[in-house]
């Protein structure tokens, strides 16, 4: 009997666990640590971070879908990984944690035959003095409780506008090395939709505050598409949102410190700026989770397994970390998320390290960089767990030597809907493709992509699209009949 | 929306009235609803390898 223990139950190690087991059988054993009792759907945080959603609407209780489906199910975190045992253990191991209210702080060594690495962002708020929600000065909406708490302070903000009070919004990234721009985007029109409809529109200024190099950047280098006639840039689209409901733009920012009510930046070409606010929204910083690593005589190897942020080395070509964005490939980025060195050990989602930036690498003056890291998406992660669940299945139950099945983000496509609105009638929706997700310039001379499989467009549509997806995906990750036919 | 003579927005494109209507638009949009999800199916099926 093998086991394979999945560290991190969100969207990639969930969909990674979930097929496993429906693959493996009661044959097998498939273990995932996670530290939360609760699944979130990350995604419609948006929506609860403006009132639109409660908190028990995107999380579920995650024990009892895993007792179902038969899944080993532990409340810990990972701490450390033996890729090679140590001197009692033949076999390699994870230490973990447990942090449920019954056994909270006990630790254990878990070990496996294959382990997949799912454990996601660290939200690194501490990167920028005076981020975040806990000792800082911003709000945040990358948890569900996060955007319970930024919806709290946004209506406790609309109460004071509604007595005539004129308020001053800031939403976009908390720092010059931050992904996950669309979040931001969302929340930006989210929030402007709701004090449109709470009828204090006219007494806001909402700015939105970016390290993209021109909006529409989203951490992919942008990308063009067909439109009117025209093959656009996706800056022009993104632009035309922002000038259509009235929202100022700030672009190539990192955003060095949050005081009270103010934020002081640091601009590309290398000025230091301020901007005030009465209510703002950053994005912090991503790092990996920060587990150590350590060989059979119990020396530190973490530097062999994860990079200095903290994200797991897979199959991907990192000589290239340093060479000019022009000498970026495709194949450059990894195929089957498994390490190298320990071919049992697998990263998916956020947690695998990217070969590189995608957007174009940028420094200001003061050598401070101020550009996009790789987005590691809700499709693209829930893919790689699968592509990976394949490979694992094909080696325990084959005997495959080779993994069988490949993710790799310069040959998958993403679909990305961004919610501008929410309302069945009155919402809207920016719908996008992008095929690949990782430009091919080698492959798509001209513009790095397929445009017949790039697109977008704003409407209503996407907004049910959203709303459709969000149901979905909740009905597929509670395991429900038919689950398995919900796509990625 | 008024334009501000050499602001940021005044370089942009924006939507039309009937750009705008075709937006909200109910029918057009069950439309584009039906066609929207076909082009995300192509794009998932061709990124399954
Ligand atoms: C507000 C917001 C909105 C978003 N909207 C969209 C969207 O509309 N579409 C889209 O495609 N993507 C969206 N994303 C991005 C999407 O949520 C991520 O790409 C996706 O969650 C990444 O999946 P993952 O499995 O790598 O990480 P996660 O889903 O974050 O899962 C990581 C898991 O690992 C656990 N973990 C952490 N540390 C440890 C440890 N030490 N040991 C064990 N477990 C650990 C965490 O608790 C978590 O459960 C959004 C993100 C945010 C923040």
């Amino acid at each position: 009997m093998a086991r394979v223990l999945v560290l991190g139950g969100g969207i990639s190690g969930h969909t990674a666990a979930t097929f496993l087991k429906k693959w493996l059988g009661r044959s097998h054993e498939v273990v995932v640590v996670t530290p939360n009792s609760k699944w979130n759907w990350i995604p419609s945080n948006v929506w609860v971070g403006v009132g639109g959603m409660s908190r028990e609407d995107v999380v579920f209780e995650l024990a009892p879908v895993y007792k179902k489906a038969g899944i080993d199910y532990r409340q810990a975190k990972a701490i450390s990984i033996n890729p090679e045992g140590s001197a009692t253990s033949a076999l390699p191991f994870v230490s973990v944690e447990y942090t449920g209210t019954a056994n909270a702080g006990s630790k254990e060594d878990i070990t496996y035959d294959y382990l997949i690495n799912a454990t996601g962002p660290r939200l690194n708020f501490a990167a920028t003095e005076g981020l975040g929600p806990d000792c800082g000065n911003t709000v945040s909406i990358c948890t569900a409780d996060h955007a319970v708490e930024a919806y709290e302070k946004l209506a406790q903000v609309i109460e004071e506008m509604k007595k005539g009070e004129k308020k001053k919004f800031l939403i976009g990234t908390g720092h010059g090395m931050c992904t996950c721009q669309g979040a931001a985007f969302e929340f930006t029109f989210n929030v402007e939709h709701k004090l449109k409809e709470a009828g204090v529109r006219d007494n806001a200024q909402i700015t939105y505050i970016s390290n993209e190099y021109e909006l529409g950047d989203f951490g992919v280098g942008g990308m063009h598409l067909k439109m009117g006639g025209y093959i656009t840039s996706g800056k022009v689209f993104a632009e035309s949102l922002y000038t259509e409901r009235g929202v100022r733009w700030i672009t190539r920012a990192h955003v060095k410190k949050v005081s009270k009510g103010k934020i002081d930046y640091e601009t590309l070409n290398g000025d230091m700026k301020e901007e005030e606010f009465d209510y703002a929204m950053l994005i912090p910083p991503f790092a990996g989770a920060g587990m150590k690593a350590y060989d059979k005589n119990g020396e530190d190897i973490t530097s062999k397994i994860f990079n200095p942020g903290g994200f797991m080395f897979v199959d991907a070509d990192y000589s290239k970390g340093a060479a000019p964005f022009e000498d970026y490939r495709a194949e450059d980025w990894p195929k089957y998320c498994q390490n190298q060195t320990y071919k049992n050990m697998f990263a998916v989602g956020i947690a695998f390290a990217p070969p590189h930036l995608i957007s174009k690498p940028m420094k200001s003056p003061n050598g401070t960089p101020i550009n996009p890291t790789p987005p590691r998406t809700g499709m693209p992660s829930a893919m790689m767990g699968k592509a990976v669940a394949y490979n694992i299945k094909d080696m325990i139950q084959k005997g495959a030597t080779e993994p069988t099945h490949s993710a790799r983000m310069s040959e998958m496509g993403a679909a990305c809907v961004a919610s501008a609105g929410k309302g069945f009638f009155s919402g809207s929706a920016a719908a996008m493709t992008m095929y690949p997700i990782v430009p091919d310039y080698q492959k798509y001379p001209d513009y790095g992509r397929d445009l017949n499989g790039t697109f977008g467009e704003i409407g209503l549509a996407g907004h049910w699209i959203k709303h459709f997806l969000h149901y979905s995906f909740l009905w597929k990750a509670k395991l429900k009949p038919f689950w398995t036919i919900i796509p990625e | 929306m008024k334009l501000t003579p050499y602001s940021q927005n005044a370089y942009t494109p924006v939507p039309s009235g009937f750009t705008k209507f075709r937006r909200n638009c109910v029918p057009w949009q069950i439309v584009r609803f039906i066609a929207i999800n076909i082009k995300m199916t192509m794009l998932i099926l061709k990124s399954h390898h």
